[in-house]
């Protein structure tokens, strides 16, 4: 047993939670100690490739995979006919209107296609390389049927369908009125009163989560049980889904995500080529492996965002906010994956944002058209909302002419009024949103901005500057499952944990919240380590194994810490409690005088008298001296479900320079003080935050996945999806205000998608507030400098962008393996 | 992202290397570093069936002086260029521009020579070799040839390279007088390629300019000289206004795409202002 100092002084042992500690995982990530899922090799193991379809929209008339079946090394090849029977329909769980319509979703195309890079036959083979050559030899006859592409068209009626057996393109509407839910006033009366009305059109552009990691599955069959590696973000949702879809019983069905690349939403997704894996694994009895190549990635993992924002605000001439309309068009790709209609529907509760609107009416269509589907992406919903209000914020400023920051003040919730339930019912927790925004200014030299942009202005300087502001929350800690169930949503949002104390004294922490990448294991480990009171070092945290972690609704939707982490402190405080009752059986002393601090219990007014958890670790373990009518474990388990969503908050300002002769924009500062409650670690908050802003001003600045006409995804190598990098992106000054959540015990409110949700907003307006004495009004994103030219010399948004891939390298404008060149196609061209 | 299987050959000497390409059947291609050739084989947009890598080959590499011009081997890195004395000396403009190529590790593996053969419209190479009227030194199995700039450039991705040549060398006049030289590149992300690029080399005496020479990239299939600039600027002052009313001429007989990044109507006003602004960092003002 370790020798424990005895405690010197009275002073109270240091606290692990606030500490900037480097992440425990990170030495064997980067140095490539870790096992990916692609790096799994097993027996007799057969490697699947995926044969997709080159065309947006068609019929399959004939599929020919004879030549395929005789290339060397082949093993097997199926169609979509070879699994009719059995592969089910891939998820949806969230059935947003009780008359939504899902047309089902095949995991591979057994009739019609419609999407470029549907799946529509597998190779099976010896080796990756074998499998791959012969995705060539695969000979697919398409009729092609028109592509339905853009929503605004195919929401008219007699629009060409996506789906030919349902009657329109629309898969549902979803309406929120606060006025018939009795949270607010009637909002048509609101505007037809007031003052003044501000109405815009935005675009939300569809974005691509491109995570570093390529996403992966190795399927390994012992009898009529199945082990599934995958590089996912929900290896338990994984494994009740497949077990639904494939008939495989949940209890022969073992899901492992082991480190896990990245996901920001993309890999919350049942995915077809993990349906697919198990299904081939099931008839050929052999284990298999599906690994993706990055343009298979870029081109059919699902998407995010892609909506047209129809948003008109209502206020009074002194800058009074009287109502909102929002209607929404989001674009659902070509069919419904497992959260795909429920991300524009979640954002209808966040559009109200900070602000006290007296009336409030939401309404959106969910759009079927031949592109791969949305889903969740960093956000999922809420960057689409704090966009769309604090764009229209800015708008509502200069109709008025006021300055927009007091424009906000104005008009958002003061600190003194939380908690605070706002008109689309939410109830915010805690915050100071002036308090916030004061210590931004400060760290952007708000003044002095100013001043060089008024001396730009004046001297017709071909560089102009400008300043904008996102004054943004969020809904995090997913989630109540009563208000997941009043969504509709098909499962809970609790969290579970255990602790096993092992005989050693050291601790194992499973967690249900799957990380992939985060820092779970670093920041439970401090959670743990002030609970329990044992070293940081002593703490080891399982996680992404269904047969370890047998409960969890692992990582998305900024949750983890503060629903996933909270059940892993109510775990150690029942580790804590049942130690007690051996504690004070040893030490022969009654509980209620045992005092437990330091990871000792000791009896109160007894100096010198103590046991430390993890000797009472060893002694239950031995078992040889414990109290009557007590089983003899401390081991605990937990499962916390919130009462409440978490409202993390903050003020970020862009500084902006525009050449106006280019139209290149230049970020010359970058401020954000973002108040997620109590901070475990800073230097992963701080983590968090420039991976967030990074990702928050790409939708800004850089990155759109573009469709031609053909419905061909020309954005199809990172040569063209412009995900940018350290060194395209600013100096970021951060800060925090702490408000602590009240909801749960930690006190955090989350962390992972704020950046990304704050920024996008706050980067626009900065560069509209640069050229808006130009006559500038609006800037389609992304702000390439084309558009801002444009915008600048020519009026209106930008425009439309050429849909063709750059002809740099002679590679990403030619025809690809997964795109067909007509007529209207970008691909190719006349070369 | 894996390539179809093909032949490889690793020659050590110019010689091999011909031979090698000769032996090497229909469809052969030559690597020279391969950050070009690599991913369009991944994509399988190409499926060569041999590939002659000529990393091997020491011949091919480095700088030296030759009279009025020096002479950069074809296999010469983008670094090895970088950090040259001689190009440092007689054609910094060169390595204004190699400075901008993709990102260090490119730099370490691609090379001057691979960059001009695969001749890529918004590669920024081959208009910088254009300004500065570089030579072309072509081997074949039967002997040796050498091509201007002008020539060798012809058509998008296509040279004046016969099947079975190598490009071997790079003659680059030393200029004389006192020149100054700028690489103006417009890109989204640093490692992005040109949307458009501007290489300009001025000659001053005293506030005239009296000679510039100023190579367009991306500004149609084949690099350009902007001939009606360069004409302006002959005898001109070295003023911002005389430069401004000379750069306005850069579009002229251009004949740009339309991309993502960028329509041609608004590459072709982009070329002016980075004209203009190339120019002038050129000339010092």
């Amino acid at each position: 047993m370790t020798m424990v100092d005895e405690p010197t002084g009275t002073q109270a042992p240091e606290k692990e939670v606030g500490k900037a500690r480097r992440r425990k995982e990170d030495a064997r990530l980067i140095t490539g100690k870790t096992t990916w899922t692609d790096n799994m090799s097993l027996p007799g193991m057969l490697h699947i490739a995926v044969v997709r379809s080159p065309v947006a929209h068609a019929r399959i008339s004939n599929v020919d995979v004879s030549a395929a079946k005789a290339a060397p090394g082949v093993i097997e090849v199926y169609t979509g006919r070879d699994f009719a029977e059995e592969q089910g329909s891939l998820p949806c769980a969230w059935p947003v209107t009780p008359d939504m319509v899902n047309p089902g979703h095949p995991s591979i195309a057994v009739d019609s296609v419609n999407h470029v890079g549907e799946a529509v036959a597998l190779i099976v083979a010896r080796s990756k390389v074998a499998a791959q050559d012969a995705v060539e030899l695969v000979d697919i006859d398409y009729d092609v049927l028109p592509p339905v592409l853009r929503m605004e068209e195919a929401v008219k009626d007699g629009a060409d369908l996506v789906h030919d057996e349902l009657s329109s393109n629309t898969s549902y509407h979803f309406v929120f009125d606060a006025g018939d839910a009795g949270l607010g006033g009637n909002t048509d009366q609101a505007f037809a009163d007031a003052e003044v009305v501000v109405s815009r059109r935005f675009v939300n552009q569809r974005l691509i989560p491109a995570f570093m990691e390529p996403r992966s599955c190795v399927v390994s069959p012992q009898g009529d049980n199945y082990t599934m590696w995958s590089s996912t973000q929900i290896p338990h949702i994984l494994r009740v889904m497949l077990a639904m879809v494939t008939g495989v019983p949940e209890h022969k069905l073992r899901i492992i995500a082991p480190d896990v690349g990245g996901g920001f939403g993309g890999k919350l997704q049942v995915n077809p080529e993990e349906v697919l894996a198990l299904l081939v694994a099931r008839r050929l009895g052999k284990p298999v492996k599906w690994t993706e190549t990055r343009s298979e990635s870029l081109m059919t993992a699902h998407h995010g965002r892609d909506q047209i924002q129809f948003i008109d605000i209502a206020a009074d001439r002194e800058g009074n906010v009287k109502g909102l309309k929002v209607r929404l068009l989001a674009d659902m790709g070509a069919y419904l994956r497992l959260i795909t209609p429920g991300v524009p529907a979640l954002g209808a509760f966040m559009f109200p944002a900070i602000y006290k609107f007296p009336a409030y009416h939401f309404e959106c269509d969910g759009v079927f058209t031949n592109k791969v589907p949305t889903d969740a992406y960093r956000g999922a919903g809420r960057p689409e909302a704090t966009f769309a209000v604090e764009r229209i914020m800015d708008e509502l400023a200069v109709e008025l002419g006021m300055d927009p920051l007091e424009l906000r003040r104005k008009n958002w919730i003061q600190a003194q009024e939380f908690p605070f339930t706002t008109i689309a019912g939410l109830e915010y927790d805690s915050g100071d949103y002036e308090q916030a925004t004061q210590q931004a200014l400060q760290l952007i030299g708000y003044d002095e901005l100013r001043a060089e942009q008024r001396q730009r202005r004046e001297s017709g300087d071909p560089v102009q500057l400008g300043i904008g502001f996102s004054t943004f929350t969020e809904m995090c800690g997913l989630a109540p499952s009563r208000v997941l169930g009043s969504l509709a949503f098909g499962a809970g949002g609790w969290e579970h944990a255990s602790i096993r104390m092992l005989p050693t004294g050291k601790v194992e922490v499973v967690t249900g919240s799957t990380p992939h990448g985060q820092g779970h294991e670093t920041a439970w480990s401090q959670l743990v380590a002030d609970e329990l009171g044992v070293p940081f070092e002593d703490v080891e945290v399982l996680h992404g194994d269904t047969s370890i972690s047998s409960r969890g609704l692992d990582t998305y939707g900024s949750r983890s810490l503060v629903v996933g982490g909270t059940a892993v402190v109510k775990a150690a405080e029942k580790v804590v409690a049942k130690a007690r009752k051996i504690a004070a059986h040893l030490l022969e002393a009654s509980e209620d005088d045992l005092e437990f601090t330091g990871g000792k219990f000791s009896v109160r007014g007894t100096p010198g008298t103590g046991l430390g958890i993890q000797e009472i670790a060893l002694a239950i373990f031995a078992a040889h001296n414990y109290p009557e009518g007590i089983e003899p474990s401390i081991d605990a388990d937990a499962t916390f479900d919130p009462v409440n969503f978490s409202f993390p908050h903050g003020t970020h300002i862009c500084a902006m320079e525009v050449d106006t002769e280019t139209g290149m924009v230049k970020i010359r500062k970058y401020a954000s003080v973002d108040d997620i409650g109590k901070i475990v670690n800073p230097l992963i908050v701080e983590g968090q935050i420039h991976g967030g802003l990074a990702q928050g001003i790409a939708q800004a600045l850089y990155e759109e996945a573009v469709y031609d006409d053909d419905g061909n995804l020309t954005t199809g190598t990172f040569v063209d999806y412009l995900v940018p990098a350290a060194s395209d992106l600013p100096h970021f000054d951060t800060g925090n205000t702490v408000h602590e959540a009240p909801g749960n015990p930690i006190g955090a409110k989350g962390v992972g998608e704020a950046g990304c949700i704050a920024s996008t907003p706050a980067v626009v307006n900065a560069a509209l507030d640069a050229v808006r004495h130009l006559g500038v009004t609006d800037i389609q994103m992304p702000l390439t400098p084309e558009r801002v030219w444009r915008a600048i010399h020519q009026g209106g948004d930008g425009g439309e962008r050429a849909t063709a891939g750059t002809i740099a390298w002679g590679g990403a404008s030619t025809e690809t393996t997964t795109g067909v060149s007509t007529d209207a196609s970008s691909l190719g061209g006349d070369r | 992202m894996i390539p179809a299987a093909f032949a490889y050959a690793r020659p050590t000497t110019i010689d091999e290397a011909l031979q090698a390409v000769a032996d090497g059947g229909e469809d052969v291609k030559i690597m020279a570093g391969g950050q070009s050739l690599i991913p369009v084989m991944r994509l399988r947009l190409a499926a060569p069936e041999t590939v002659v890598d000529l990393t091997r080959v020491a011949e091919m590499r480095g700088v030296r002086e030759e009279g009025d011009a020096i002479v950069i081997g074809a296999m010469t890195t983008h670094s090895d260029v970088l950090s040259d004395p001689l190009i440092a000396q007689w054609a910094p403009l060169i390595a204004d521009a190699t400075e901008t190529v993709a990102d260090r590790q490119v730099r370490h593996r691609g090379t001057f020579g691979g960059a001009l053969a695969h001749a890529d419209p918004a590669g920024d190479l081959p208009a910088v070799a254009l300004a500065l009227d570089a030579e072309f030194v072509i081997a074949g199995l039967n002997g040796r040839r050498t091509v201007g700039a002008a020539e060798f450039f012809v058509d998008y991705l296509t040279t004046a390279l016969e099947e079975g040549e190598l490009l071997v060398e790079i003659r680059v006049p030393k200029l004389q007088g006192t020149w100054g030289m700028h690489y103006e590149k417009f890109n989204r992300v640093a490692q992005a390629w040109s949307i458009v690029a501007v290489a300009a080399a001025v000659r001053r005496e005293g506030g005239v300019i009296a000679e510039a020479r100023i190579g367009l990239t991306n500004m149609g299939p084949v690099p350009l000289r902007a001939s009606g600039v360069e004409a302006a600027l002959a005898g001109a002052e070295a003023t911002a206004e005389a430069i401004a009313a000379a750069a306005d001429r850069a579009a002229e007989g251009t004949s740009p795409s339309s991309d993502l990044n960028a329509q041609a109507d608004y590459r072709q006003h982009l070329v002016t202002v980075l004209t203009r602004r190339a120019v002038t960092a050129a000339a010092g003002l």
